[in-house]
């Protein structure tokens, strides 16, 4: 029987030989650290401090504003220096709380205190996580304690830790699955406290046969986990691909993991869970692999949100010249920056540094229908007509050919023989196609 | 940093394979078939071969320059195309035949309908085609060692029975490329083992060309093998209905691209006017294809039952 897999899917230049064997290195910021009051979907948070107010590591600045929404917390010491529009990954400007670090990393009474989950009820463990500001941490940042009360609990069969990392050069998941597995398990004990009929399942690509080895080994006492093997390919990390590998199960866009009985939390977002449930320690930091061929010496870090990614690249030996990409996040799937001045949030797994761009090396050219956007789409959509109604503008031809469907993963245009840009139509179009709606409801 | 950062959406990383080294290996998985008729016909099948080449990527230089759209030679489609259309020919045939033809293939097949993926017609088998219509004598007359011979698919039309072996390593008339079939499954499964094609659509051809042949023919096998290895069958099943750009890009039209092509070549085979039925039933199915692809899109994942 071949590995648990799904459909499509493509194989990239997994780059991940650069940083996998670096141990996570704690990483002390120095200069003013930038908390974005938005670093997860819904709505963004509101500010609880003001200019001059004095913070700890551990203290709530951003409070939830609605029920999809999450808590921002300070991760340093230090003084507020402003509440003002900063510039993010994606591009775009959030409203931030600015605070100078003061080095001392003076943490509010109670922080890291240990804390028996068994004693919790389930309602105190969701305002525990809530408090704490866990979201996916992933890549989407959807607010884990809204994820973590669906429904109907009892519909709920399985609980899946994406331990897949199928995005090219990311090592922070592998890492944390080395050196951390006790918490990853502890941190799935507590979510499965949450629901009676769930089973946990820990799903692993197998080019990572240590950290398979290694959680394999600490679950083979527990009855309601295991892990899963999945076959190394992209998207495999993906929610709907990950669900269909392990369970079977398939879901479609208008549909939610738990409609299928199914939660799924990314392995750094159930170490959250674990810290924040059994060490009493909020959300303050995140595991950032900082890699590519333009940096130095690539590193894992345990970085605090908020340093700006200036601060990563010195820490990682600074560029070897001058690169030409800036990602944030993975080559597949990441955010391009023009700029390093841009905080670490809290859906940030990776800055990937190129030396050169390939995408610019060569121009789209006519699409000679050969078939491989087809081969690649883990939706089995067409990604060829998607792209003519896409350059046509038209919204009702893309929806019915299912381009909703699409979920972003970039792997047609990156067998693409004729480099042509479906991913980046694509993203334009659901856009269009999402403000059409809302405009209709 | 003194360099300005590019700036793109996602994904930043490409694949290594390109238009051009598609058809560059398109090409090489040609080279056996190309290698054994130059080898069999001589040194004039090698004439031919480069005169249509040249033919083809010389009007696709002009005519882009005309027009004034960017040049596309350089990705190689056109030197597949006259490859193609070289292969298609009787060895004997005087060059400025397929060189015409080429012409035809790339500046009124390809380009007038808009260049590389506009075509709705594989532009070496409608130049084909064009040919046998325009000079039917030069484009069927064949001969093997200097003798003028009935193809083996001629053989059998008129009742005579043919040597399989000598059809399956090639020493039978026939086009420059299409009678070794040893060296075009070479060259297909080069095709193969690349990736470049997939073997739904050539296996369900070959399929169906049996099936067909069995039940419509004289209930033998021998007849089978007969028609699968003589003629252009093997030739175009893997080399020309497997044109990306004319056949369909869903799966399932893959199959029923591959049954609609079988059966039509059977159809013209065994009840044709002409022993060969290769190149006409491939160009009909070139136009059943938007056709085929609307009736079988695929459902997306997590729709099926929808």
């Amino acid at each position: 029987m071949g590995l648990a897999t799904f459909k499509g899917g493509v194989h990239p230049y997994e780059g991940k030989e650069l940083s996998e064997n670096k141990p996570v290195q704690v990483l002390m910021p120095k200069g003013e650290m930038v908390y974005p009051m938005s670093q997860h979907i819904g709505a963004p948070a509101t500010p609880l401090v003001a200019k001059g107010d004095k913070v700890l590591a551990g203290q709530k600045i951003g409070e939830a504003s609605g029920f999809i929404s999450a808590n921002v917390i300070c991760s340093v010491s230090g003084t507020v220096k402003a509440i003002e529009p900063r510039q993010v990954a994606s591009g775009g400007v959030i409203n931030s709380v600015v605070v100078e670090n003061d080095g001392m990393y003076e943490t509010v009474a109670g922080l890291g205190e240990d804390r028996d989950p068994a004693g919790l009820s389930r309602q105190e463990i969701r305002d525990i996580m809530k408090e704490a500001g866990i979201v996916g941490l992933g890549g989407a940042g959807f607010p884990t304690h809204v994820k973590l009360t669906p429904k109907d609990e009892n519909a709920i069969e399985y609980i899946l830790v994406n331990g897949a990392e199928c995005e090219p050069y990311l090592t922070s998941d592998y890492r944390m699955m080395l050196e951390e597995p006790e918490k990853i398990v502890g941190g799935l004990k507590v979510i499965l406290q949450l629901f009676d009929n769930a089973k946990g399942v820990i799903g692993i690509e197998d080019n990572k046969p240590e950290a398979i080895a290694r959680l394999t080994e600490l679950v083979k006492d527990e009855p309601g986990i295991e892990v899963c093997p999945l076959k190394t390919k992209y998207p495999q990390g993906g929610e709907r691909s990950l669900i269909h590998a392990i369970t079977g199960r398939k879901l479609n866009s208008a549909m939610l993991p738990a409609d299928v009985g199914c939660i799924v939390d990314n392995v750094d977002t159930v170490i959250a869970i674990y810290m924040a449930v059994c060490k009493t320690t909020p959300l303050m930091r995140r595991i950032v692999t900082v890699t590519g061929d333009a940096i130095a010496s690539p590193q894992n870090y345990n970085v605090k949100i908020g340093t700006s990614f200036q601060e990563l690249v010195e820490a990682a030996g600074g560029f070897k010249d001058e690169p030409e990409k800036l990602i944030a996040g993975g080559p597949m799937m990441g955010m391009a920056l023009f700029s390093l001045d841009i905080p670490v949030t809290k859906t940030c797994s990776a800055l990937t540094c190129f030396m050169k761009d390939e995408v610019a090396e060569e121009e789209p050219s006519a699409c000679i229908r050969c078939g491989r956007c087809v081969e690649a789409c883990p939706s089995n959509i067409i990604p060829e007509k998607m792209m003519r109604a896409a350059l046509k503008g038209d919204c009702d031809a893309f929806e019915k050919l299912d381009g909703m469907e699409c979920m972003e993963c970039g792997g047609c245009a990156f067998v693409c023989p004729a480099r042509r840009q479906l991913t980046q139509a694509f993203k334009d179009m659901r856009k269009t196609v999402m403000e059409n709606r809302r405009k209709k409801a | 940093m003194s360099k300005l950062l590019n700036v793109s959406s996602s994904p930043h990383v490409r694949s290594e394979v390109n238009t051009q080294s598609i058809m560059l290996d398109v090409i090489i998985a040609m080279l056996p078939a190309t290698a054994y008729g130059v080898y069999q016909f001589g040194l004039h099948a090698l004439l031919v071969i480069v005169a249509t080449v040249v033919a083809c990527a010389v009007s696709e230089y002009l005519f882009e320059k005309a027009v004034k759209k960017p040049c596309t030679v350089r990705d190689l489609s056109a030197v597949v195309t006259g490859l193609i259309l070289a292969l298609n020919m009787p060895a004997g045939i005087p060059i400025w035949i397929p060189m015409l033809g080429g012409v035809f293939a790339i500046v009124v097949v390809k380009q007038l309908y808009g260049g590389l993926g506009q075509n709705f017609m594989n532009p070496a088998l409608a130049a084909r085609c064009f040919l046998l219509i325009s000079f039917t004598g030069q484009m069927s007359s064949f001969t093997l060692d200097g003798v003028s011979q009935a193809t083996p698919l001629a053989q059998m039309k008129s009742g005579e029975a043919v040597d399989l072996a000598a059809v399956f390593i090639g020493k039978i008339p026939g086009t420059i490329g299409e009678v070794s079939v040893i060296a075009l499954l070479i060259g297909a499964a080069y095709l193969l083992v690349k990736k470049i094609i997939s073997i739904r659509i050539p296996a369900v051809y070959l399929l169906t060309v049996a099936v067909f042949v069995y039940i419509f023919g004289d209930h033998s096998l021998y007849q089978v093998a007969a028609h699968l290895c003589g003629g252009g069958l093997i030739f175009g099943a893997f080399f020309m209905a497997t044109d990306y750009v004319t056949s369909p890009i869903t799966p399932w039209g893959q199959i029923v691209f591959g049954i609609l092509l079988g059966a039509l070549t059977g159809l013209f085979r065994m009840f044709g006017g002409s022993a060969e039925g290769v190149s006409y039933a491939i160009i009909m199915c070139n136009l059943l294809v938007p056709l085929i692809e609307k009736f079988t899109l695929p459902k997306a994942f997590g729709k099926e039952g929808k």
